[in-house]
């Protein structure tokens, strides 16, 4: 399938190289989305499937997506976590259809194909027919119809899928630096405390981008200028991955500094608004640093978030063109003593659907697509930072990170 | 009706109104008055289904105190940005779980419809609340309130409190 370029609704005008701009339709245009099915989530791209946490056991399954395909997460009997496309060989129905459980083996409920935990096609009913008669011809090979396997790596309990073998190894594909900041904060063994999704009125790379953009923090989101959390002028920065597609931002704990914020007549200070409880900010230091907030992007679709104490990955699953579900996952560690975890569902309540610094990220990718239409041909600038895909120390007024995005993208698409 | 079935009736009734001046407290925006439906120490959590079926603690929202629920107010007023949408809330079936003489608790079906600015009005939540009141002397006070919803899933964001 090419898309026609050429064609009187597609007329922007997009060179080779150029990040700064982007034409709207690529939220709009229900061609660009299945094509980002085939060559962006099945193209050489690592995709985040679900923690290793999550299926302990021989059996342990659990129902995800790479882009819109359904997959399955399942622990083999061998210890190894697999990943399968939830479609039978047969007819393409999911073969599992319950969300999380154990399995000996999946059974479509269809005609009740039998796969094994690795795919392989193990039964097939009345495949020798019923007295005498139908059931499979001898060429019938079973081999030949197993469940698609993905490619899977697992890193620090993180597990992503690839259909593709293109895809360099995972260590390769981030890159040495944004390694170590998954290292720093997955220490120790996990627990999950809990999942919710957020479904946003929008293209999923709205919401990617939000997160690569460290220039909207202190502006739209309230909450973080006025208590601290987040301030234009604190310590911190941003790493990029040497390819340019992921990336680390990061805000170090500083006395927090009025007058450069002050200059730019900022919306969203307001001195007058005071916690009753302020709990809720309360930080214990735990990664060995004084980093307050740290969020890092595995494109496509993966966020690893540190909020104070508040510890999350986010999943973009696509739900259509301008439908998209982040899924959170909001963790602990195995060994966190009670208060500890009282702590952190505090903390959570910043974060998630109803959080006082995430909230506005559900409703302002919204904001875009409804405007996006309106002339799908016409550009969006990014010119925060200039023009390069590059780290920057201390500032993190940049979109450099989303110049980066959108150089992952036009390479996985060929556009 | 016995004087035994009778206290449960008038309790029933009463729990049932206790309920209805919440709701329509926050259905008529008198979001300030919120916290004023629980005590000094009450609790307010709003978690989903699935992660109360296996017994993850987390919620999506989660106030202790009079102090936390001043403050999503607070924020909700003066910090966060969301298009402008009320809340009709529909109670559902009501049972009365304890009753005791100092404290009632119970538990009720509910459905939220949003209405937006626009217009366009949708199911935006259902499920569960189970409420621990309190009885003092002017009334039934919340001490824990736990709204359960059936879906993983918010759309777009959840500000207004269930």
């Amino acid at each position: 399938m090419q898309l026609s370029q050429s064609a009187p609704e597609r007329s922007w005008n997009w060179p080779a190289g150029e990040f700064t701009r982007v034409p709207f339709a690529v939220y709009t245009d229900a061609e660009i989305y299945a094509l980002e099915q085939k060559r962006l989530f099945q193209g050489p791209t690592w995709n985040f499937l679900g923690l290793d946490i999550e299926v302990p056991n021989a059996g342990d399954y659990k129902l995800t997506h790479v882009g819109d395909a359904p997959v399955i997460m399942v622990r083999t009997r061998e210890g190894a976590v697999n990943a399968l496309l939830n479609r039978c060989a047969h007819k393409g129905a999911v073969v599992c259809y319950k969300p999380r459980g154990n399995v000996q083996e999946f059974n479509c409920v269809y005609h009740n194909w039998v796969y094994d935990l690795g795919g392989k096609l193990t039964g097939v009913a009345f495949k020798k027919g019923v007295g005498g008669k139908g059931g499979v011809g001898p060429e019938f090979e079973p081999d030949d119809h197993s469940l698609r396997a993905l490619r899977v790596e697992t890193y620090k309990g993180l597990v992503f899928g690839s259909f593709s073998d293109e895809t360099p190894p995972f260590a390769e594909y981030l890159g040495a630096e944004l390694l170590k900041a998954i290292d720093r904060v997955f220490i120790k063994p996990l627990k999950v405390l809990g999942y919710h999704s957020q479904v946003l009125p929008n293209n999923w790379k709205l919401y990617a981008e939000n997160n690569k953009d460290s220039y909207h923090a202190s502006l739209l989101h309230v909450f973080h200028n006025t208590f601290g959390v987040v301030r234009p002028n604190m310590g911190g920065g941003i790493k990029i991955s040497p390819s340019g597609w992921h990336h680390l931002s990061y805000t170090e704990r500083s006395a927090p500094n009025d007058d450069e914020t002050g200059r730019e007549k900022v919306r969203s200070l307001k001195d007058q608004y005071k916690l009753h409880d302020p709990a809720l900010m309360e930080h214990r230091l735990e990664l060995g640093d004084l980093i307050t907030n740290s969020i890092q992007t595995v494109f496509p679709n993966l966020i690893v978030q540190q909020i104070l104490n508040c510890l999350a990955v986010r999943q973009i699953v696509p739900r259509g063109l301008d439908r998209a579900e982040l899924v959170w996952t909001v963790l602990g560690f195995a060994d966190d003593t009670p208060d500890m975890v009282e702590l952190r569902l505090k903390a959570n309540n910043l974060v998630g659907p109803a959080g006082f610094i995430s909230m506005e990220d559900g409703c302002v990718g919204g904001f875009v697509q409804r405007a996006a239409k309106a002339d799908p041909n016409a550009m969006t600038i990014m010119p925060m930072g200039g023009k390069a895909i590059e780290p920057s120390q201390g500032s993190r007024v940049t979109e450099a990170a989303v110049r980066g995005f959108w150089k992952a993208w036009r390479s996985c698409m060929h556009m | 009706m016995t004087s035994r079935s009778q206290k449960s009736f008038e309790m029933r009734v009463q729990v049932e109104a206790a309920l209805a001046e919440y709701m329509h407290a926050i259905a008529s925006d008198r979001l300030e008055e919120w916290p004023s439906y629980f005590i000094e120490t009450g609790r307010y959590r709003v978690m989903t289904r699935e992660n109360r079926d296996q017994n993850l603690p987390l919620c999506l929202m989660i106030c202790e105190g009079h102090g936390m629920m001043h403050d999503r107010i607070i924020a909700l007023r003066t910090a966060n940005i969301f298009e402008p949408h009320v809340y009709c809330h529909i109670p559902g079936a009501l049972r009365i779980t304890e009753n005791t003489l100092t404290s009632v608790s119970s538990e009720s079906t509910f459905v939220v419809m949003r209405t937006m600015s626009d217009g366009a009005t949708s199911i935006f939540a259902c499920g569960r609340s189970f409420d621990h009141f309190v009885k003092k002397d002017d009334g039934l006070k919340i001490a824990d309130r736990l709204v359960v919803l059936d879906s993983r899933q918010i759309d777009t964001l959840l500000v207004i409190p269930i």
